[in-house]
């Protein structure tokens, strides 16, 4: 047992430099040089400023925006570091909603933006994935329908066309990969840079 | 159920297939020390490091020798990582400024990425620091699945090699098996990621200012290195809390797409590996038919499932699925097949929370784990847990009609079935008495977060994945408590190590057999009666171990969501 003592550390060491710090190093240096914008996160920047991530969520809540699903992420108490409350799109904490297909929580709260978005556009159902939270309370997308729905509140707050923003959701449908792969979606982050720059009427 | 969908699932199990005998060609020639297109850049540094480990690379070890190798080099795994989990706030590549994790989660967390398991009791984001990442996990990703890939092929050399007891040097199949196999397919692959938008940087996290003015911190650190590996050795440690779903751990469907491929890909070429090195290719196809059939009833039963929706959702006049805990890039049908394909293999990656699939979906994950991550196996857990299926399953047939059970060309006696039955029945030993234990304990029921049978299904989960070194989650409960960190840990470390002893146990005994030319009493193992059978006897004796617990779980669920009643 004992001539099995040096192997054993001198082959966890040598694959432990290999694969825990060449590896990742040398990929790191690489892709940073090929892929300058993805290995740093798709960062998007306005006026030399980051204003999010092209692959991350945020918490829309304005009538002008395009609104994005519900997240179940939570962040620290501001007023109580110790306990932590709802923190929608909090990207430094990803997660989950993990309430069960029996969950009473989970059905009072998806009936209680339902009955918000029927008033909201009482002539179209309600697109499940604009009511459920995601996997990582971080999803950047929506489905098409879900941007539709919310067209008419659009225009009208932007006091534009109706088939104006139509027309600008359907420019950023991005369909599913050769075809097949994926579902159709919308980036609501893109949507709303887009938005903003189109001139009210 | 779309169309679409199903053409997904056809083009996953076809991409699948194809790789399985390029794949399996060359993994038998780096097991058979036969020279390939990297020999000329490996083959210089493994000769330097065996030279340094004293390992003559020539001298082979018997099933006990190679065994307790092993077990040396798992020990030694654990000691590093625990110690880096506990000093990683004085150490380097911590821009975040994470401190030490606390001893019982450092225990569970270091138990678990040494058996292969990668269950998180912790975020990573808000836990680990950048070396603890490259340094500790995935370091660990690596090895522990170049040993389950080793452990696999013994196994196989037990029964493809006859009157000997060399069944090969642990310490050159664990370090061909990361050199020649894991790394090599983890730069490209790397790559692949990064491009379709995976963060690789060392740099701190990123704070923006969101166009309604809020400030969002964006967590971001060396990914791709770590997914790649993750995935391909069926690890399925997050970087992320959120593990796959997180979109910078999974940016595409096709990241996606390809993710699911290389959780399969070693896995499935294994059954070929073991094909040629007995030396009829046909014996590995037919195993991969057991898993196939296996595989293809879970995703469409998970599938149906998800696309039907729950009961209390669709009375609010929602249509399109159960989307809580979902993806919208990735949809109804690449979440359901992620899950089956995640639990089928010993991966334990999600790109959507299981804890929120309905009851039968999410039971379909549980029972993958419960076979014993048997269908396609993947690394971790490799093809030894279906051969011992196998050897059950020749035993039974013998039975049946009288023959003398063997299997390619090697008799199945006492000692190899007994072996068997232990590696079986300590799964259920594991999963449900600890199960049991933590029903009764309120400081154990205190952390489940979903009430009724949701709630008694999470807590069969968290033992359920641990014992099968899987480590997807029913998310909801609270697993970083002493009692869940302790026991959790133990369940990995028994399910891990009380499968692979009676499985090298078995390729020693098998080594030490001569071999018996095939005469007309033999039962045929490569046609469509033995896939039957073995089908059979896994259900048989899966189902009877597992079915009263998941009776009180998911299926009590089912009805009572189909009643309408929420908890």
């Amino acid at each position: 047992m004992l001539k099995e003592i040096r192997p054993a550390i001198v082959v966890l060491i040598a694959l432990m430099i290999i694969t825990g710090l060449a590896y990742p190093l040398a990929m790191t240096g690489i892709a940073e040089a090929i892929f300058p914008n993805q290995s740093q996160g798709s960062l998007i920047v306005r006026d030399g400023k980051v204003v999010g991530s092209q692959l991350i969520g945020q918490n829309f809540v304005s009538e002008k925006y395009f609104h994005g699903r519900p997240s179940a992420t939570v962040g620290a108490d501001p007023a109580d570091a110790s306990k932590t409350v709802g923190q929608p799109y909090n990207a430094s904490n990803s997660m989950g909603s993990n309430l069960g297909p029996t969950s009473k929580a989970l059905v009072d709260r998806v009936k209680g933006d339902v009955d918000k978005l029927k008033a909201e556009n009482p002539s179209t159902p309600v697109p499940v994935d604009l009511v459920t939270t995601s996997g990582s309370g971080l999803d950047p997308d929506i489905s098409p329908a879900a941007a539709y729905f919310q067209v008419p509140r659009i225009a009208k707050v932007r006091n534009m066309p109706e088939q104006d923003v139509r027309n600008l959701v359907e420019r950023h449908i991005e369909t599913p990969f050769l075809g097949l792969i994926g579902e159709p979606h919308v980036n609501v982050l893109a949507l709303n840079l887009d938005l903003d720059g189109v001139p009210a009427r | 159920m779309t169309f679409i969908g199903w053409i997904q699932i056809a083009l996953f199990c076809a991409v699948v297939i194809a790789l399985v005998k390029p794949l399996g060609w060359y993994m038998t020639r780096v097991f058979s020390g036969e020279r390939t297109f990297l020999s000329p850049i490996v083959s210089p540094v493994e000769t330097v490091l065996y030279k340094i480990a004293g390992v003559d690379s020539r001298s082979e070890q018997d099933w006990l020798r190679y065994t307790v190798s092993m077990l040396i080099f798992h020990v030694g795994g654990f000691i590093i990582l625990y110690a880096l989990l506990r000093l990683q706030g004085a150490l380097p590549f911590n821009p975040q400024g994470m401190t030490a994790v606390a001893p019982d989660l450092s225990f569970n967390t270091a138990v678990s990425f040494v058996t292969n398991t990668n269950w998180q009791n912790y975020g990573g984001e808000t836990t680990m620091s950048y070396l603890t990442q490259m340094l500790g996990l995935t370091h660990q990703n690596f090895l522990s699945a170049a040993t389950g890939i080793a452990l696999a092929v013994v196994l196989t050399r037990g029964f493809a090699r006859s009157s000997t007891r060399n069944l090969g040097n642990f310490w050159v199949d664990v370090t061909r098996a990361t050199l020649y196999i894991l790394l090599p397919i983890c730069i490209p692959y790397t790559l692949f990621l990064v491009w379709q938008g995976m963060p690789q940087t060392l740099g701190a996290y990123v704070d923006a200012t969101t166009l309604e003015g809020a400030k969002q911190t964006i967590a971001v650190g060396p990914v791709a290195s770590q997914v790649a590996i993750k995935m391909l050795g069926t690890n399925g440690g997050g970087f992320f809390n959120a593990n796959a779903a997180h979109p910078f751990e999974n940016p595409t469907a096709f990241s996606n797409f390809i993710q699911m491929i290389s959780i399969f890909a070693i896995g499935a070429a294994l059954t070929n590996v073991f094909g040629r090195m007995v030396g009829n290719q046909r014996q590995g196809w037919a195993i991969l038919a057991v898993m196939g059939v296996l595989f293809i009833t879970g995703v469409a039963v998970c599938y149906w499932a998800e696309a039907s929706g729950t009961t209390g959702l669709n009375a609010l006049g929602l249509t399109g699925g159960n989307m809580e805990g979902k993806e919208v890039r990735f949809g109804i049908v690449s979440s359901a097949l992620f899950a089956v394909v995640t639990t089928a293999a010993s991966c334990g990656a999600v790109n959507a929370m299981h804890d929120s699939f309905t009851a039968l979906g999410g039971m379909i994950p549980m029972i993958n784990m419960q076979l014993g991550e048997i269908i396609v196996g993947g690394v971790g857990a490799g093809l030894y847990g279906m051969l011992i299926f196998v050897i059950i399953s020749i035993f039974v047939a013998g039975l049946m009609v009288g023959r003398t059970p063997e299997y390619v060309g090697k008799k199945i006696e006492s000692k190899e079935v007994k072996m068997a039955m232990l590696a079986i029945l300590i799964l259920p030993l594991m999963y449900l008495g600890f199960s049991a234990v933590a029903c009764v304990l309120p400081s154990a029921v205190a952390s489940i977060a979903n009430a009724g049978p949701h709630g008694f299904s999470e807590i069969l989960y968290l033992f359920t994945s641990s014992t099968a070194n899987n480590g997807s989650a029913f998310g909801g409960i609270t697993g970083n408590t002493f009692f869940y960190n302790t026991t959790g840990g133990v369940a990995m470390f028994v399910g891990r190590f009380l499968m692979i002893v009676p499985a090298m146990a078995i390729a020693g005994a098998l080594a030490e057999k001569k071999a018996l030319a095939p005469s007309v009493g033999t039962f045929p193992t490569t046609g469509g009666l033995f896939v039957g059978l073995v089908v059979g006897v896994i259900l048989i004796v899966g189902g009877l171990t597992f079915f009263p617990a998941l009776a009180l779980g998911p299926i009590v669920e089912h009805l009572a969501m189909t009643a309408g009643t929420l908890y």
